[in-house]
């Protein structure tokens, strides 16, 4: 045991993380990696139809196949669940559309990887090739691809017994429209533009994958998956097939990435599950990659039209938002409500007094959206940033200018905002103050203004986006508000050992983020012990039976806070005991460093190695007391965090080629108080190159008939290192009120923030050529025809 | 079924494969050797890497059958027998240089390889030397600075 004697002070060190040795040895086992003797291996048989009926299933060639046992339809399956479909936890409005999304189609394919057949056999080998075996005949019926399509008029149905395409609309303005037209009909300035989000495909490195493994004497099942959610897993896992939920444990082994594209409840997790019941053996299925891109949800896929007004100073006095939101084919886990997290944020760091925001979400014959890194966030402030440039222009001041003329002020906090959310804290000005100093803007643009009068076809832009993003998912009354299905809190219990070792056990479910070295830092700080001497359990039902997972940024300051309000319980606990043991009274009792003491008496002392075993042994605790040192705590937020930053990008632009070299990005981020600033610095260079990427690479291209056509790695381009710029980071840290630690999250943050900052950039470079806006990815024919066309107009 | 032999991180393993069986599959499913990821089906992500006869190799992209007779080395065969860290994945620990964990093993083998094949490569050399090998996580800026302190440190 190790018990320091001073504070040691672990928080806000930059400790490496306990959990890398297992992953650097490759010991670590991923769902692929784990040993099933005499599994069934699944193979799933995906339309490669955006839409038809399925007239019939031929399996013999497959079965033919050495290795090959059943090939089973839709039909076939049904039994397993019945009408059982896979569920939509968030049905954002009463009368919201939601058809039943079977893990197994019957009878219509609906997007190019709608699962039809399934393929059970011995070997890996044999289940891909049985799959690639199976012949459906399939009769075609007409597909809606692309989102605006979906709403035109006569536009063909993607569910025929509904009588549109339309899942739902939701709304926010309150009683403000009048204020708004207003504002719009008296400003001096307006801003009106349309971005397209285009979809994009998550690709964790690691596919997904399950392994549903029955213990036949007890009736029970263990469901091993690559999943961020195993508790809601469970829940879902239990209702679908009517398995009791005291039967039924779900584990996330170590997870590869998830991006959110693994908080999900997904077609192979119900069906190894049911067959894996009914077989009385494991059930196993791994995703291939390019049967990941059409059979993991997708994310984003919007079209945003927002406006702004403003006086002549460029003050917005108000901004008003038309969204139309691609679901796909069908709502998974929480499709629907992606945009609305987007919903309340149109007006960005800015004080904006009138605020409407409405979306249209709409069904497509294509693979069902879905959370992915932000999930509504960075849609909502890639329109808002790129719109504040175009006001900047408008008015005639710097993008800079534009920002500080409109941010909330630093002591304008708690500031309730225009959407109805209070944040709680923030000092937006000095964080950009930082960003341009970092940035060298002055000397960056005195570059762009030499190479523009020299002539030259490297031009230079300097993009900025300042941001604002909701975390902490998520006070469950707001939830409630939203008709959101379940609450937002996270559990935590905390045990010390006869011996002084402290075992954490978390809801929260890492797949990356260090939630072991994070959770061990704060405990250690708290209890006055070595880090190595705390132990993080999770990710397992059996282990940690109460939990709400990891998606939203809302580890550390939801899951986080429950640890630390666990390990406070615990220590009361000792208190009492000390008190008793040293005769005093429990005000009088200080606690450092491991050490209970009583003040003004140095003497009178004792560990708290000395209190865990009095309290194993319970041989003289005060009356009444429970044996142990143990506590448990659920944590129910009182509000969400907001954490926030200014992000600059450098571009150099090729106008001769339309290429893009990202030279420089600066990020300044307040994601309130940090445990681990290695971790943190991670977090935020990852989260950029993935906006960075939907920027200037990343695009699930759908052709006409509805085929995905960058369906593998070598089409649908995931940059390398040799595409990566280095990231220049500072932070600024205005702690949030809403929890003990001012703590406020920071997994979404560069995703949010690197979008617009780069297309911005691209923009400011092409600007004096007459560019006005680059669609996303800005891939060099994108840019190259922007220039093309805007020269083509100018002429 | 086809006769293989292969010596896998120093041992010398015989066995029976499906002539098409993927060296990955080889070494994943007949030998246990886990720590091999695979991340893709098109040779695009490098998470397969292992070094064949001292060379990096996407070990998805060859037939069991075609490393018979070579040297393997694996994820699980550059550590030192004790459990002292090879220096490139020392270096990755300690320059925070991966999240998940999937891409790692592939990553340290690849680089591993690179930094013994070019000596005194610079940030861009490493860049582009690891072009092959993708993570989703990091944003690569501390693989590449891990991956030059174990080429400074002489770390192979
Ligand atoms: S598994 Fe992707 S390159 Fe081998
Ligand atoms: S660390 Fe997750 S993919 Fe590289």
């Amino acid at each position: 045991m190790t018990i320091t004697e001073d504070a040691p002070g672990h928080v806000g060190s930059r400790r490496l993380r306990k959990e890398d040795p297992a992953l650097l040895t490759g010991e670590a086992k991923f769902i692929d990696d784990l040993a099933l003797p005499g599994a069934i291996w699944v193979g799933m048989v995906r339309s490669t139809e955006a839409h038809a009926n399925i007239v019939g299933i031929d399996g013999s060639a497959a079965l033919a196949i050495d290795g090959v046992n059943e090939v089973l339809s839709g039909e076939d399956l049904a039994p397993l669940w019945g009408e059982g479909a896979l569920p939509c936890a968030w049905p954002v409005t009463p009368d919201m559309k939601n058809p039943a999304h079977l893990p197994v189609a019957r009878g219509t394919a609906k997007y190019v990887g709608d699962a039809v057949a399934v393929v059970l056999a011995d070997s890996r080998y044999a289940a891909a090739d049985g799959a690639a075996a199976v012949v459906v005949d399939y009769e075609p019926l007409p597909a809606v691809v692309e989102i605006e399509d979906a709403v035109a008029d006569g536009a063909p149905l993607v569910h025929a017994d509904l009588d549109s395409n339309e899942c739902y609309t939701w709304g926010l303005w309150g009683d403000n429209a009048p204020a708004i037209d207003a504002a719009f009909a008296e400003a001096a300035h307006v801003v009106s533009e349309r971005y397209l989000q285009q979809r994009l495909i998550p690709a964790p490195m690691e596919p997904r994958g399950c392994a549903a493994v029955p213990s036949p004497a007890g009736g029970e099942l263990t469901l091993y998956s690559a999943t961020q959610i195993p508790h809601i897993l469970k829940v879902m896992t239990a209702v679908v097939l009517g398995i009791p939920e005291n039967k039924l444990r779900v584990v996330a082994p170590s997870v590869g990435g998830g991006f959110g594209c693994k908080l999900n409840v997904y077609a192979e997790e119900i069906l190894c599950s049911a067959l894996a019941m009914q077989r009385g053996a494991p059930v196993r299925w791994t995703e291939g990659r390019a049967e990941a891109a059409v059979s993991t949800i997708q994310g984003r896929g919007q079209v945003q039209h927002i406006e702004l007004a403003a006086d002549a100073d460029g003050k917005v006095t108000a901004v008003r938002v038309k969204l139309l939101a691609d679901m796909g084919a069908y709502l998974q886990l929480v499709t629907p409500g992606v945009p609305l997290l987007g919903g309340f944020l149109y007006h960005g760091c800015y004080d904006i007094p009138n605020y409407m925001f409405e979306c249209t979400s709409v069904f497509t014959n294509r693979t069902p959206t879905d959370a992915y890194r932000g999930a509504g966030r960075p849609e909502a402030t890639y329109a808002v940033e790129r719109a504040m440039d175009s006001l900047a222009v408008s008015v005639g001041v710097s993008p800079e200018e534009i920002r500080a003329r409109n941010f909330i002020g630093a002591d304008a906090f708690p500031y309730t905002s225009a959407a109805g959310l209070i944040f709680d804290s923030g000092d937006y000005q000095t964080v950009l103050d930082k960003a341009v100093a970092l940035a060298d803007v002055d000397g960056r643009r005195s570059d762009q203004a030499q190479r523009r009068a020299s002539g030259s076809s490297k031009r230079i832009g300097v993009g900025f986006s300042s941001y604002v993003e909701m975390c902490g998912l998520a006070p469950s009354r707001v939830l409630a508000s939203l008709d959101y299905g379940a609450g937002g809190w996270e559990a935590a219990t905390v045990r010390i050992s006869p011996t002084c070792k402290v075992q954490v056990v978390t809801g929260s479910t890492p797949h990356g983020q260090g939630h072991e070295t994070c959770w061990s830092m704060i405990v250690a700080d708290q209890l006055g012990v070595d880090p190595d001497d705390v132990e993080v359990l999770h990710s397992d039902t059996a282990v940690s039976p109460t939990g709400l997972d990891t998606y939203g940024s809302r580890s550390l300051a939801v899951g986080g806070t429950a640890v630390y309000m666990a390990t406070e319980k615990v220590i009361d606990k000792a208190r009492a005991i000390a008190a008793h043991q040293l005769e005093a009274s429990e005000d009088d009792l200080e606690f450092s460093g491991g050490v209970f003491r009583v003040r003004g008496t140095p003497e009178a002392e004792v560990p708290l190695a000395g209190i865990a075993f009095a309290a194993f042994t319970a041989h003289d605790l005060p009356d009444g007391m429970e044996p142990n040192l143990e506590a448990h705590v659920t944590y129910d937020p009182p509000n969400f965090t907001f954490p926030n930053g200014t992000h600059i990008a450098v571009v150099e632009v090729d106008t001769d080629t339309g290429d893009v070299d990202l030279i420089d990005y600066v990020a300044v981020d307040d994601c309130g108080v940090q445990i681990n600033p290695l971790v943190v610095e991670g977090q935020v260079h990852g989260g950029i190159l993935q906006g960075a990427a939907q920027a200037l690479y990343e695009d699930a291209v759908y052709n006409s008939d509805g085929q995905l056509v960058s369906a593998n790695l070598g089409d649908y381009l995931v940059p390398s290192a040799a595409e990566a710029p280095r990231f220049r980071l500072d932070s600024h840290v205005t702690p949030s009120p809403t929890n003990p630690m001012g703590v406020k999250g920071v997994g979404e943050a560069g995703t949010i923030a690197a979008a617009p900052a780069v297309i911005n950039a691209v923009v400011d470079a092409l600007r004096d050529l007459g560019v006005t806006d680059v669609d996303m990815p800005a891939s060099p024919q994108t840019v190259w025809r922007a220039i093309a066309d805007a020269q083509g107009g100018a002429s | 079924m086809t006769a293989v032999t292969l010596t896998v991180n120093g041992t010398e393993r015989s066995l029976e494969v499906e002539p098409r069986t993927l060296l990955v599959h080889a070494l994943r499913d007949d030998l246990g050797l886990t720590g091999t990821n695979v991340g893709c089906d098109s040779s695009s992500c490098g998470a397969c890497t292992v070094l064949v006869d001292g060379q990096s190799a996407k070990s998805c992209t060859m037939f069991a059958v075609q490393a018979n007779d070579a040297d393997i080395t694996t994820i699980e065969g550059v550590a030192d027998a004790d459990g002292t860290l090879h220096p490139m994945q020392q270096a990755f620990h300690e320059h925070h240089a991966l999240q998940c964990g999937y891409c790692t093993p592939g990553m340290v083998m690849a680089a591993i390889s690179l930094v013994e094949e070019y000596p005194g490569l610079d940030e861009g050399g490493v860049r582009h030397g690891l072009e092959g090998n993708l993570c989703r996580c990091t944003g690569y800026q501390n693989i590449v600075d891990a991956v030059l302190a174990a080429a400074g440190s002489g770390g192979d």
